[in-house]
């Protein structure tokens, strides 16, 4: 199905601007989408740790370039893409934690970024190369797809692709 | 979007922060500072009170473990009160549920001592 921007933000990479665009991007699914506030308290908070991550990579790298942040559109699905212009990274080789039990759990203060995004939103895919990474970040659901729905769309989708 | 830090110190042997508004990588270094002012004051059993907290990311996760290291290094402890689903959840996803004292409230974060 066909997939359509809706809008794109190009934010300094500096912390104080992740406000800013947590707003944007939750009103703009509130007003577009069938969604339950609690699914979109989930993709705030994604699309919070990806914009963190990419202040961070640009940062990393030395980058004056924003940080850009576009969504995209389907009647079944709501994408978010957060894209830096860092070094990029290999998301299959993070480390990984100890577990909770562990009292080393608590040398651990970062990290939980890309973990909560994975659980937070549908679907989750890293485009990672030396020019920078685009994270995108699907919810599916949509004004004609009650958020009910989602697991059906979802397994449909799946099979289509 | 400032975030709001009050201490409360009439509970002893508990200090009580209460937090209020948005805690992300902008805003967690300021509690961050504050739990460190706290333990370097002598303060040992915290209360942090999330229940005036509107959004909590993975940094003010880290600062919280953080603060709760540093109390547990100096034989103290810091317990979180919260009952808002939206911001549980954020715990549960990480599994730090298992790592901090949760309470459901200030009253019974402070009870027994």
């Amino acid at each position: 199905m066909a997939v359509e921007q809706s809008l794109e933000l190009a934010v300094p990479a500096r912390v104080e601007y992740i406000a800013v665009v947590r707003l944007v991007v939750s009103s703009l699914a509130t007003a577009r989408r069938a969604l339950a506030d609690e699914r979109i308290d989930d993709l705030k908070l994604a699309v919070s740790e990806a914009c963190t991550n990419a202040i961070e990579a640009n940062r990393a790298a030395g980058s004056p370039a924003p940080v850009v942040v576009s969504c995209w559109e389907a009647p079944e699905r709501f994408e978010v893409c957060v894209a830096d212009s860092g070094g990029g990274f290999d998301p299959d080789v993070l480390p990984e934690h100890p577990p909770v039990t562990d009292p080393d759990r608590l040398n651990f203060e970062r990290g939980l970024g890309i973990p909560l995004i994975r659980s937070l939103v549908d679907d989750v895919r890293f485009e990672s190369g030396p020019g920078g990474t685009s994270v995108w970040m699907t919810l599916f659901g949509g004004p004609d797809y009650g958020d009910e729905t989602s697991e059906i769309v979802r397994v449909v989708i799946a099979e289509q692709e | 979007m400032e975030l709001g830090l009050q201490v409360d110190d009439s509970r002893s042997p508990y200090t009580v922060l209460s937090v209020n508004g948005e805690v992300d990588v902008y805003s967690a270094p300021r509690l961050r500072e504050k739990l460190v002012e706290l333990v370097s004051e002598g303060h040992r059993q915290i209360v942090a009170d999330l229940e005036g907290v509107d959004f909590l990311d993975s940094t003010g996760l880290g600062v919280l473990v953080g603060g709760l290291k540093r109390l547990r290094s100096h034989d103290g402890d810091l317990t979180l009160v919260c009952t808002q689903p939206r911001i549980l959840k954020v715990f549960e996803i990480t599994g730090l549920t298992t790592v901090f004292r949760i309470s459901g409230s200030v009253d019974e974060a402070t009870a027994g001592n």
